[in-house]
């Protein structure tokens, strides 16, 4: 289709400004852009029209079921999104007198009250604005501790090699150096592997419970335990605690400090790629560190506190996504204490559910049988048999309307497929997603070229990315 | 109690007896009994909508919701024309996951692109990203993209927004690269002082125009210094200012950033807002974040995809030029619809008048005794004035008929204020603003 730069006429557009009632102000001389500014030169039609067409092309929540594995999309309710478009909360001014924004400061109290609760965590800083973010903050804490104690030389922080690849790159973007520690043939971590690698050098090791693979770590205690004896903290990628609410917390784990992604968890909207929010919870130990300033209640009156000089410092203006945090927290007075467990409960359900119907079919390489939230399949079999891969059969699922599971991730599991459905997902949706999965698998048995040609129901075909990464064209030129 | 599970309680005990399983507790034997919860979660029961609705309400209304403003300082009133909301509420965009399955994503990838293509007009660079999360996380990523083995202090403008300054501070804390701040004589970035700190290990020189005080920097003079360095020549910048006023590729800039806020994004306390971040063709591989290509299908049909990954945290893990996953897609189509409603023209006017109304506010404001200029320079849509009588006294008497004064701003012995108007202020407000003032005395 068109680019909105390929329609209209030069001299269309909108009236939106009004004349101005004081005297006009030019730019002075030197100061004045030189280059024409090219942009859209469309009536309202035109542009309601160009994004209907776009949103066509777009897949959501709302179009289908979308078992993207590590990512938690479900259905994102509209009461949240009513919530934050109150003007009350959306035509706030950041820098607005204390007295002038005691609602704003309430949504972050009691979001902070829920997450405390949820993760076992004594703090909530809502800064980061997104899971990675969260990450690098979270990482960031655990470098002041250590600075703080004047045990410097702990600069490793340790990852398994089924982590989320955010987690190396904030590691070292944090200022550490990041040692792999791999999985055992169970997927779990290697415990022993584990222990051989920490030392006086370590300064935290970050894990995922239940980890990438959707399993639950059976050694959790002794785990944490191994890091604390060395004198390093516990790191929880709150990417998974779809799966535990209501049920287990990181802070009884012996995590010290979490991220969570209220874009997966707490049903706030992806927006194909953001904003989300990565607010980070912590221990009392690590508290003093955090980037925000603490908000404290006199008398019924909230304001924040000086804050401790030992922060971090900011990881971004102002105070984080607030819009995201008031979905959530929306979310989270839904649903309450029975909801949130009911809600965890159920994704596990959902997820062995399908995991059932599909193990005798698919090669399932861990769990024997059981999952938490997700699971993943592998395509080993298939791809090494008739060179079917794990892209082409989600290309193929693409073609019969459905969003596919996160593909080639972790990478401990070769053509792996990893599906999440979620709770918000029905029996019958799940049971056709079943009847698909095995349907595309005969068909990648009996007619594997058919397999390699898809999609060709959407609206483009398998584009060539390599032709896009050699000859970069990353913008319309007019 | 709400509940977004659709499953009936009949249905989960067949699913559970498919399984094998007699209850859900089962479902999570795999967990060590010394870690799960023996209690329910302590917080308060769940509610029905309306009831989770009305709470809500109050919560907000406990706001206060200013019928005018003139305080900016990093977020700023703009008129948000109502194509913009209706655009960007639709359920597919907002409910989309990152573009990870090009052929089901085109809307997305799409609308990314025309974003690319818009931050590149308006900066004057060659490259953006698909966003970063605001303006002060593009300004530290820019200063870490700015990093080379041999180069590794930055020197940053003491005229920048302190927050920005924060920001990049938290960044490079525990890295090998360090910060220097560049004094302000007469709220601008001091030259001699910028010409005497650079050397060998200087990275980039990060300026913000206009600056924290709205002045204009002498962005040609930086321009002129840095030419010929391998010095990277960064500038924060205002979208909007960007309708009238000289490009950062104007100035010679090799790195554009800035709060996309203004371009269609209401205040929200702070978020979300949008960074955006544009460089050279020279530079394009150093970016962080997403970046959308065009290229080609199996048809030879035109399409876009997520592209120059190899630069990403997804592949490179610990080798990432940064660690960023999710951005703020959502917010940077709302800008690229913004744009796309006010065109080149409606740009040009935004920025027009913002700037004359803020002269005018700045005019008629130091008619007033006590009220003068702090600083002589041009300035856009932002200025700093003295005031006649503590700024709490000042910015209360406003706040009761619903005014939003300037921003005082710290270590000015609370006699400062940094104002500023847009488009959205009218020259009634102005003027029965200045009534009130002169009602105020110290």
């Amino acid at each position: 289709m068109k680019l909105i730069f390929e329609k209209g006429n030069k001299n269309r557009g909108l009236d939106l400004m009004p004349e101005c009632d004081v005297p006009i102000r030019q730019v002075a001389t030197g100061y004045e852009r030189k280059k024409e500014l090219n942009l859209p030169h469309l009536s309202e039609t035109e542009i309601s029209r160009h994004y209907t067409k776009l949103a066509k092309r777009t897949f959501g929540v709302n179009n289908g079921f979308y078992p993207l594995g590590s990512c938690t999309m479900k259905y994102n309710p509209k009461i949240n999104n009513e919530m934050a478009g109150l003007p009350g909360f959306s035509d706030v001014h950041p820098l607005q007198p204390i007295d002038t924004v005691q609602g704003c400061l309430e949504v972050y109290r009691l979001a902070e009250k829920y997450l405390t609760k949820i993760t076992g965590m004594d703090a909530i800083d809502f800064q980061p604005a997104a899971g990675a973010h969260g990450e690098f903050t979270g990482l960031k804490l655990i470098w002041a501790y250590h600075q703080d104690r004047n045990d410097s030389r702990r600069d490793k922080i340790i990852v398994p090699d089924s982590a989320h690849g955010t987690n190396p790159a904030s590691a070292s973007m944090a200022g550490f150096t990041v040692i792999n520690v791999p999985s055992t043939e169970d997927g779990f971590v290697d415990v022993k592997a584990l222990r051989e690698v920490v030392g006086d050098d370590t300064a935290g090791f970050m894990l995922t419970n239940p980890n990438t693979i959707g399993l639950f770590e059976e050694h959790i205690l002794e785990i944490t335990s191994i890091i604390h004896e060395a004198g390093g903290l516990n790191y929880y990628d709150g990417a998974n605690l779809n799966a535990i609410m209501g049920v287990a917390r990181p802070g009884d784990m012996g995590f010290d400090v979490v991220h969570l992604n209220l874009h997966k968890t707490f049903s706030t909207p992806h927006g194909g790629g953001g904003p989300g929010s990565g607010p980070v919870g912590c221990k009392d130990i690590l508290v003093k560190y955090l980037p925000s300033a603490r908000i404290i209640d006199i008398d019924g009156r909230l304001s924040f506190e000086d804050k401790n000089e030992k922060s971090i410092g900011r990881v971004k203006d102002f105070y984080g996504n607030f819009l995201v945090v008031v979905r959530a927290l929306t979310y989270m007075m839904t649903l309450g204490s029975e909801g949130l467990k009911d809600a965890s409960e159920n994704a596990v359900l959902n997820a062995n559910y399908m995991l059932h119907k599909l193990k005798d079919t698919f090669e399932v390489p861990f769990g024997n049988g059981r999952c938490m939230h997700e699971f993943v399949i592998s395509l080993e079999g298939l791809k090494k048999e008739k060179s079917v891969s794990a892209l082409d059969f989600a290309k193929a699922l693409l073609d019969r309307g459905m969003h596919p599971p996160t593909m080639y991730f972790p990478l401990i599991v070769h053509e792996a497929l990893m599906v999440e459905p979620t709770e918000t997902e029905t029996k019958e949706t799940l049971d056709e997603a079943i009847e698909l999965f095995k349907d595309l698998y005969n068909k990648a048995c009996n007619d594997p070229d058919a397999m390699h040609n898809s999609p060709t129901s959407t609206p483009i075909g398998r584009p060539d990315e390599v032709m896009a990464a050699r000859n970069p064209i990353l913008r319309y030129k007019f | 109690m709400g509940t977004y599970v659709p499953n009936t309680k009949d249905e989960q005990l067949r699913m559970l007896k498919e399984i094998g399983l007699d209850s859900m507790d089962q479902l999570f034997e795999a967990i060590p009994k010394e870690v799960k919860l023996g209690s329910p979660l302590d917080i308060p029961k769940g509610m029905s909508e309306m009831e989770v609705s009305s709470k809500m309400k109050k919560i907000a209304g406990k706001n206060k919701v200013y019928e005018t403003i003139f305080r900016g300082c990093g977020a700023y009133r703009h008129y948000i024309p109502a194509i913009v909301k209706q655009v960007t509420s639709k359920e597919e965009f907002m409910t989309a996951y990152t573009p990870y399955q090009a052929e089901i994503s085109q809307g997305i990838l799409q609308s990314i692109f025309e974003y690319q293509t818009m931050i590149c007009e308006l900066t004057g660079m060659q490259v953006s990203n698909a966003s970063v999360y605001d303006g002060a996380s593009a300004a530290a990523e820019a200063v870490i993209m700015s990093k080379e083995r041999k180069r590794k202090k930055a020197l940053v403008s003491a005229s920048v927004n302190p927050m920005i300054i924060e920001t990049i501070t938290t960044y490079i804390s525990g890295t090998d690269m360090e910060l220097e701040l560049i004094p302000v004589k007469d709220g601008l970035t001091d030259l001699e002082s910028l010409k005497n700190k650079l050397d060998v290990n200087t990275s980039c020189v990060l300026i913000q125009q206009p600056n924290y005080y709205g002045l204009l920097e002498d962005g040609d003079a930086i321009g002129s210094i840095l030419a010929d360095t391998d010095i990277k020549y960064i500038m924060s910048c205002n979208p909007i200012s960007l309708g009238v006023l000289k490009t950062p590729a104007e100035y010679g800039a090799d790195i554009a950033v800035g709060e996309g806020q203004p371009l269609g994004l209401g205040l929200s306390f702070g978020g979300p807002y949008l960074g955006f971040m544009a460089t050279t063709e020279k530079l394009m591989r150093r970016l962080p974040g997403r970046i959308v290509g065009e290229t080609k299908d199996s048809q030879g049909r035109r399409a876009y995809v997520l592209t120059l990954q190899a630069r990403e945290q997804h592949i490179r893990r610990e080798k990432a030029s940064s660690n960023i996953c999710s951005n703020q897609a959502l917010c940077a189509m709302t800008a690229a619809v913004y744009l796309a409603a006010m065109g080149r023209e409606g740009i040009r006017q935004a920025a027009t008048l913002s700037m004359s109304k803020a002269h005018y506010l700045a005019e008629r404001l130091c008619e007033i005794d006590g009220y003068d200029l702090v600083y002589e320079g041009e300035f856009f849509n932002e200025f700093v004035t003295t005031v006649n009588a503590d700024v709490d006294v000042v910015l209360k008497a406003l706040s009761k008929h619903g005014i939003l004064g300037g921003y005082p701003l710290e270590g000015s012995d609370r006699r400062q204020l940094l104002w500023c108007a847009t488009e959205l202020n009218t020259k009634e407000e102005i003027d029965s603003m200045i009534q009130i003032l002169n009602g105020v005395s110290g």
